[in-house]
């Protein structure tokens, strides 16, 4: 008779072994429809873009906020109320000015500011990305509608550790006295991350 | 380890697959990665470390070929696994087919016992170091030379944390390079910053 015992059974589907593990952790009491619901809450209404848009607003029209969110921005960020994991010790706010562009990315895995800036876009996390932008960043940018002109500084940021970064845009000339709400609908993710300029 | 995930500076990939406002998550189920993961490194099964590196332990063929939630799942399942907290056999027999995990780990190190401590403009280098367990170090910047433009604030040494190695705090510093140094006469002109731990560092005198 045929040995067995290394036929290999097809792979289950992604969502089988999910509910494996889900049920496996509901028999033994720790309770992951609860925090499945409390996950969602989170990623959906908490960790949003909009946090970081407060920030990006706040410092445009702030000098002094600005200040402080450029020497140490997890707590500029902690007193306009936002909160952030608390393994993420740091935050460090890049400022983008007319000669300096800075981008931001994570090599190794998928690491951003998610509490801030909102959870990562898919191709952030993609093998793309990740491999290209730390040696190629001129040529990525341009290819995801980016075309920094040639003088512009580029400064690639890789979030290899539990520092966190964001990228604090370069107010739009034609903003001038609007409402730090109005400034804050301006700012998105893209631009916080550094793939755009607003 | 030099594993499939390093891949900063790997050549021969296309176009970034970028879409405005693109999402976070695809299908219901990736959600429920998320939170059961984070809801296992609340309940203190394994730390975010130990998470990263089950990640890089998967099967080079199956990194590549895996959705970044897949590789989550399977990261989550190797150390629930590992911990004692399931056993495959239960996985696949919940799952009705095969459960596929990472490799087995090598052994983590402890923090470098004799470390320097550094401040902005400081030039410093990366060791040549080659480690068979988790490193936080990216491949594209073993031995290169850079200068110190951040300090932040003592995180636990990863390459022992991931291992359950007894791992003490030691700061980071955000090393700029120049992709010329990295990449000579291969790679766009622009600066490179990486959160380096003290472990990984030199000073250039």
């Amino acid at each position: 008779m045929p040995d067995q015992s290394h036929v290999q059974q097809a792979t289950a589907s992604v969502e089988r072994r999910v509910d494996a593990i889900q049920a496996a952790f509901d028999e033994r009491g720790m309770k992951p429809g609860e925090f499945i619901e409390e996950f969602r809450h989170l990623a959906e209404e908490e960790w949003v873009p909009e946090n970081g848009a407060r920030v990006v607003a706040k410092a445009w029209t702030d000098p002094a906020f600005r200040q402080r969110l450029l020497a140490n921005g997890r707590d500029a960020v902690t007193d306009l109320g936002l909160t952030m994991p608390v393994h993420h010790r740091h935050l460090v706010v890049l400022e983008n000015t007319p000669a300096v562009h800075n981008v931001i990315c994570c090599t190794l895995c998928s690491c951003t500011a998610f509490s801030i800036i909102g959870l990562p876009p898919d191709w952030y996390k993609d093998l793309e990305y990740r491999a290209r932008v730390v040696r190629q960043s001129r040529t990525v940018l341009k290819e995801m509608g980016l075309d920094l002109p040639a003088e512009m500084e580029i400064r690639v940021w890789d979030t290899t550790a539990d520092t966190r970064y964001m990228v604090l845009p370069d107010r739009p000339a034609e903003t001038a006295g609007w409402s730090e709400e109005k400034l804050a609908k301006l700012v998105t993710k893209d631009a916080m991350i550094g793939v755009s300029r607003l | 380890m030099d594993g499939m995930h390093d891949l900063g500076g790997r050549q021969g990939f296309g176009r970034v697959r970028y879409s405005l406002k693109a999402e976070t998550f695809h299908e219901p189920w990736e959600k429920r990665v998320n939170a059961l993961y984070s809801l296992a490194v609340k309940l203190g099964i394994f730390n975010m470390d130990e998470y990263r590196h089950a990640i890089e332990r998967m099967e080079p063929r199956h990194y590549l070929s895996a959705s970044y939630y897949e590789r989550s799942l399977t990261s989550l399942a190797t150390l629930c696994v590992e911990k004692g907290i399931l056993t495959r056999e239960e996985l696949e027999r919940r799952a009705q087919g095969a459960f596929p995990l990472s490799t087995p780990s090598a052994p983590g190190r402890p923090n470098v016992a004799t470390r320097e401590h550094f401040k902005p403009g400081d030039k410093v280098n990366v060791k040549t170091d080659y480690v068979p367990g988790h490193v936080r170090m990216p491949g594209y910047i073993r031995g290169k030379t850079g200068v110190v433009v951040g300090v932040s604030p003592a995180y636990p040494f990863p390459d022992a944390h991931a291992h359950g190695v007894k791992a003490d705090d030691e700061p980071t510093y955000d090393v700029r390079f120049s992709t010329e140094e990295l990449w000579p006469n291969s790679a766009d002109e622009a600066f490179v910053h990486v959160g380096v731990f003290q472990s990984y560092l030199t000073r250039v005198a």
